[in-house]
């Protein structure tokens, strides 16, 4: 759905430094050519299926759905993918892509590190260099993911500047790319900043609702009436959503994090939050003081703690295809740790704002209705920090 | 005509840049009052942007110490109100897309045209996305600056034509900065820019001293001088305006030397 600016509705667009324009420029001719070279596709699936662990199962929680007394509840398991998280779909498909670009380096900017993680993973795989710039707050916050990066072969850069969270990592690895475009590649972690990267990620993460539509209609021979993800820049939820847009029957529903509460200045809810701004490469909703000052955002997941989203999901909530929905710290929590007793299954913080939202909506549905939650990725990067959440402090 | 050329009548010129309200409103006022006295063509004022993304540390730097001062766009508005009491020569403003587009750009541009402001840089706002603010910069009669860079090659020519107030040509990669050497070749991108466009252009990025000044200035219209300012103020505070103002004295003697 994207239009021939890179625009979605009013949304998107390429609000970037001329110094980086002929280099998005270049990227999406290359983009344009790739996604329908057979070849380019044959070995994204063999990436995607002998090295990612695809297609991600697709499982009935029996226990939640017998708990919760209402719709039956399917989990798609995309914490079960190679490096414990959906992002390995988007970057193995840009290395690759960077790769036939005659790219040699990869440049990534990185939340709850998990994104990071995969680029580094991705990089050492196909003999790339790898930089990835995270939040001076975040490598603390995730300091075993740090680790992890460097064992992959990649640096680490801390970024001090801001809030030292991801919008300043955003910004850094974008300063660095301006610096050196010749031989790198900004592997981008969402479907965010200038076009065409928003349709670039959404692309290689559609492979999640692709699998969900096959694996449900085998299982159940129908579409699900509720599907419904986490939402930062909003990947993972794109990713969920893309193949049921056109299926006006499937409510789409993206979670975001509340933190302490939308009536709090501590939340990244920027669809319930936000206004319409510029910042980052596009057009969207962004949480921001009347002058158009970026706010700093908060919320217990690393991975959600960004003051913007993707202009696809800005588009959907703008004409009603899809619900945006905020749950809090103590919401995700809690979801968190009722995933773990109840399915066996830790959930990263991320993945359990949604969880949360299907046990508020569940138990309100009728049992022959469906409802799937993406689980984007595994909680053991959370384990520290719920712990502390909840007063308990351990040591790795 | 634009007020703009006025800056390029006299032989090259020279344009710093500051920040307003680092440290604070006033000694960004003194620091401008010592840029005119000394030679100053044209001023570049900063808006404050809490997420400068073109900007380096320096001028990142001067950013977070205007907003945590509390500074907001309206306080820049009334200070260039306080400004253009005295000073005569162009003024422009150079911030980011979100600042004009969150005030609503029309009442954003139209009061730069009230208050005496000639022109606008938004850095991140490429000629693909120009038109929702051209439109509304044509009817107010305020510039917007077109920037080019050293990656822009068969760009050059089509952001060159429609250009106005003056070019500014970005010197080398990466973000704005001190820098020990040039290494791009401006003179060639400035040859395709004279052959499309009759708008004058300045050099910035990377321009910290006289002789570097002097050499952008050979083979261009004027320099642009951002990051070595503002380092003045950063190691100065509120002492800097006589500091600034020998500063540009220095530059412009080179400039206008070539």
């Amino acid at each position: 759905m994207t239009n021939q600016n890179g625009r979605f509705g009013i949304h998107g667009g390429q609000y970037i430094p001329e110094t980086l324009m002929n280099a998005v420029i270049e990227l999406e001719k290359a983009y344009n050519f790739y996604k329908n070279d057979p070849e380019f596709n044959r070995e994204l699936t063999e990436l995607f299926n002998e090295y990612a662990g695809r297609p991600s199962r697709l499982y009935y929680a029996e226990k939640m759905t017998k708990d919760l007394g209402g719709a039956k509840i399917y989990l798609k398991r995309e914490d079960l993918n190679h490096t414990g998280a959906h992002k390995i779909n988007n970057v193995l498909g840009q290395a690759l892509l960077a790769k036939k670009m005659g790219k040699t380096r990869l440049i990534a900017e990185t939340g709850a590190g998990q994104h990071g993680v995969a680029t580094a993973t991705a990089a050492a795989l196909m003999g790339m260099e790898c930089v990835v710039f995270m939040g001076e707050e975040d490598t603390k916050r995730q300091a075993l993911n740090v680790y992890r990066m460097k064992l992959l072969g990649a640096s680490v850069v801390p970024v001090k500047t801001g809030t030292a969270t991801l919008k300043d990592a955003v910004s850094e690895a974008m300063r660095e790319w301006t610096s050196r475009i010749a031989d790198t590649h900004y592997c981008l972690g969402s479907v965010m900043g200038p076009h065409p990267f928003p349709t670039i990620v959404r692309d290689f993460q559609a492979v999640i609702s692709k699998e969900i539509k096959e694996q449900m209609l085998e299982k159940e021979g129908r579409l699900p009436d509720v599907v419904m993800a986490c939402v930062g820049g909003g990947s993972n939820a794109i990713g969920t959503f893309y193949n049921f847009i056109e299926d006006k029957e499937v409510r789409l529903v993206g979670c975001e994090a509340a933190g302490r509460g939308i009536d709090t200045f501590e939340t990244a809810a920027t669809i319930n939050t936000g206004r319409v701004g510029i910042f980052h490469g596009m057009k969207s909703y962004f949480c921001q003081d009347k002058y158009g000052q970026i706010a700093p955002v908060y919320s217990i997941s690393a991975g959600l703690d960004y003051p913007g989203i993707g202009p696809e999901h800005a588009h959907l909530h703008d004409i009603g295809r899809a619900e945006y929905v905020a749950i809090t710290d103590e919401e995700a929590v809690n979801a968190f740790e009722y995933l773990a007793k109840t399915e066996g299954i830790i959930p990263a913080i991320e993945s359990a704002h949604a969880v949360a939202q299907a046990i508020k909506i569940a138990p309100t549905m009728d049992k022959d209705k469906i409802i799937v939650i993406t689980i984007s990725g595994r909680g053991d990067k959370d384990c520290a920090a719920i712990a502390r959440y909840r007063g308990e402090e351990i040591y790795e | 005509m634009s007020k703009i050329n006025e800056a390029f009548k006299e032989g090259k010129a020279f344009i710093p840049f500051i920040t307003c309200g680092d440290p604070d409103l006033e000694t960004t006022k003194k620091c401008v009052l010592e840029m005119v006295e000394n030679g100053a063509d044209l001023i570049e004022l900063g808006i404050p942007f809490s997420d400068p993304t073109a900007e380096g540390p320096v001028i990142q730097g001067a950013n977070i110490r205007a907003l945590s001062n509390g500074i907001t766009t309206d306080d820049v508005f009334e200070l260039v109100k306080e400004l253009r009491k005295t000073v005569k020569i162009p003024m422009v403003f150079m911030t980011y897309a979100n600042v004009v587009f969150s005030y609503d750009a029309e009442k954003f541009i139209s009061t730069c045209n009230e208050i005496g402001i000639d022109g606008l840089i938004l850095p991140d706002l490429p000629y693909e996305e120009k038109e929702e603010f051209q439109s509304i910069c044509d009817a107010y009669a305020v510039d917007l600056i077109s920037l080019i860079a050293p990656t822009s090659e068969q760009r050059i020519a089509m952001i060159a034509k429609e250009a106005q107030g003056f070019i500014y040509l970005v010197s080398s990669l990466g973000v704005t900065g001190t820098r020990s050497e040039i290494k791009t070749d401006l003179a060639s991108i400035v040859e395709v820019i004279r052959a499309n466009s009759n708008v004058p252009c300045a050099i910035g990025f990377g321009i910290s001293n006289p002789e570097q000044a002097a050499k952008m200035a050979a083979v261009s219209d004027g320099a642009i001088v951002g990051s070595a300012i503002i380092k003045l103020l950063e190691k100065y505070g509120k002492e800097a305006p006589k500091y600034v103002g020998e500063f540009v004295k220095g530059m412009k003697d080179a400039v206008r030397s070539v």
